[in-house]
């Protein structure tokens, strides 16, 4: 790997100029040349490639702390070098002055041509021109890559496992944030709990719960699913199916004859699920139900999962909507 | 039997006029005679002010069909919601089809008292609770406030939405309605047991409520504490003034 680095660096950097013949006659002597000032254009074209490539460094190693932060640099620093790069090749590399001279008749190619090489080399002051250029491109390269590299977040391209393994399974126990096991007669009706699986990763996709309690007279759950909510208590992924929010609002009715109906809902775009109703979507932006967990409550009234979630947990990416969870 | 009788009577003579101006500019202030009991007092009030919607108390709606239902009974309610519901001036409320807002308050405070006994003695009921945020600690109270507070009231309680209704921003509360809030859970809001929130837990989330109302801006600007939209846009015009400012630098201007 390191050789072949070197290889490249080398077939890059070390090519001989072209051949002396193929070049013009200069009709301009070249400029005063500025070795101060064209050591800082490369030196900052360098950093610059540096910053543009921590940039998807940065992007892709997820223990960085205050990893945001580190992003904004990386992309700000590459273009303030870039920046400054180009102020200094503008005000001490590049020749500026102004001539006023009758436009010549435009009959003539060769004079043309020739004009066209007087300006040409008019603004050349540069000793190193193919480094500066390379070092330009290596520049605009990594600022490239690092402008393409957030298209990664656009949806899961390595790591699809989490939507589909959930840590739920038959007889898997229900805890709540302290890691008790959740009992049956202690969840209430007109509130809500958040519940996790015992002994798994809670910061799984489908580990978190939100579970709640309605008279088992309201509920009107699709078939299939008449068991899934022994005494009325409901468990729904608490991960939100359009974009992967929390959900962290459950809706209840004081009096409910004048009152909206039970709901969960996510405080992101307010996507509005009905509890009663396995889950289906009453308003907003969200595109399927909230998964269901069927439940099942142990012989000294403990709350356990019955088995996976009714469908796929977390938002909806291109072909997660309809394949089905495996644990 | 006599109660309810005199209870029908009132509810007769009253739609008229209740009809004609609903509450809250139709609040019925009844005098009684010197030495009166407090619950007396309150039966009265709420013979006047009450009983359209929430019905004798004792028996549930007053209104017989079930499309006419107005508001829920108060039996075993106990003084803990009246209270609510009355000092954040809840109730009454103007149709009973809307949330309840928080505004002016229509009934004195002696009026509240007496209405307060009133549906306490309807049957037992849980007590005006006792907070003391000065136990609490704003550490704990944050890590609550978020956890089951915040998804509708904002982190910094300042109110926000939730489909089909609004969740108040906490600002005018006093440590006694947050505490009667969060057991009620008025309208949509969930209600929180002490088994969820205990009467500890709850003071440090009135500590840090509290906090909220005069926050530490350490970063010099509150911008109105609404989040980074705004902040953005500052630091957008702030970015800039000093983008014309390094062009004026390092441009030229041309001279004719």
């Amino acid at each position: 790997m390191k050789r072949w680095l070197i290889a490249a660096i080398v077939l890059l950097l070390g090519r001989r100029p072209r051949a002396a013949a193929l070049r013009r006659e200069r009709m301009v002597p070249p400029g005063p040349p500025d070795r101060g000032a064209e050591l800082a254009v490369l030196a900052l074209l360098l950093a610059a490639t540096v910053c543009g490539a921590a940039f998807p460094v940065v992007y892709a190693v997820d223990s960085i702390p205050n990893q945001t932060q580190f992003l904004g640099l990386s992309l700000g620093l590459c273009l303030a070098f870039l920046a400054a790069a180009s102020i200094l090749i503008a005000k001490r590399l590049v020749v500026t002055e102004e001539l006023e001279e009758d436009y010549p008749p435009p009959e003539h190619p060769t004079e043309q041509e020739a004009l066209g090489q007087l300006v040409d080399e008019s603004g050349d002051r540069f000793t190193r021109r193919r480094l500066i250029v390379v070092g330009a491109g290596a520049a605009g390269t990594a600022l490239g890559v690092a402008l393409l590299t957030p298209a990664a977040s656009l949806g899961p391209a390595f790591h699809m496992d989490p939507f589909f393994r959930t840590p739920w399974r038959r007889g898997r126990l229900l805890v709540d944030e302290d890691g008790h096991p959740l009992l049956a007669d202690d969840v209430e009706e007109e509130t809500f709990y958040t519940a996790f699986p015992q002994g798994a990763d809670r910061e799984q996709l489908g580990a978190p719960l939100v579970v709640v309690r309605l008279p088992p007279a309201q509920l009107d759950l699709p078939s299939g699913r008449r068991d899934w909510a022994p005494r009325g208590i409901l468990a729904y992924s608490k991960i939100c199916t359009h974009a992967g929010c929390a959900i962290a609002l459950y809706r209840k009715p004081t009096f409910p004859p004048t009152e909206p109906r039970p709901a969960l809902v996510c405080p992101c775009h307010y996507s509005t699920f009905d509890p009663a109703r396995g889950g289906d979507v009453i308003f907003g932006p969200a595109g399927r139900p909230l998964p269901q967990l069927p439940l099942l409550v142990d012989g000294s009234g403990r709350l356990r999962a019955a088995g996976n979630f009714s469908g796929a947990v977390g938002p909806s990416w291109w072909g997660v909507r309809n394949r089905s969870p495996y644990a | 039997m006599r109660h309810v009788l005199l209870l029908a009577a009132i509810g007769l003579a009253l739609p008229s006029l209740a009809l004609a101006d609903p509450p809250p500019g139709g609040i019925v202030h009844v005098s009684v005679p010197a030495g009166t009991s407090l619950r007396e007092y309150g039966y009265q009030l709420y013979g006047g002010n009450c009983v359209m919607c929430h019905g004798s108390g004792v028996r549930g709606v007053y209104r017989p069909a079930a499309s006419d239902e107005l508001g829920p009974r108060l039996r075993g309610v106990g003084s803990l919601a009246a209270d609510f519901y009355l000092r954040t001036g809840y109730m009454p409320v103007r149709s009973a089809h809307v949330q309840p807002r928080r505004s002016r308050v229509l009934f004195s405070d002696r009026e509240i008292r007496a209405l307060v006994a009133y549906v306490a003695s309807l049957g037992p009921g849980p007590a005006i609770p006792q907070p003391h945020p000065g136990r609490g600690t704003v550490a704990e109270g944050l890590t609550l406030f978020t956890r089951h507070c915040a998804g509708c009231h904002q982190i910094n309680a300042e109110g926000g939405y939730v489909t089909g209704a609004v969740a108040p921003p906490l600002g005018d509360s006093s440590a006694v309605e947050i505490t009667e809030a969060i057991r009620v859970g008025p309208y949509l809001m969930p209600r929180f047991s002490k088994r969820q929130l205990s009467d500890g837990e709850i003071d440090s989330i009135i500590r840090y409520v509290q906090h909220t109302k005069d926050p530490e801006d350490r970063g010099g600007w509150s911008i109105g504490h609404v989040g980074p939209v705004p902040e953005g846009i500052v630091t957008w015009l702030i970015a800039m003034v000093v983008l014309v400012a390094i062009c004026a630098v390092i441009g030229r201007r041309h001279e004719a």
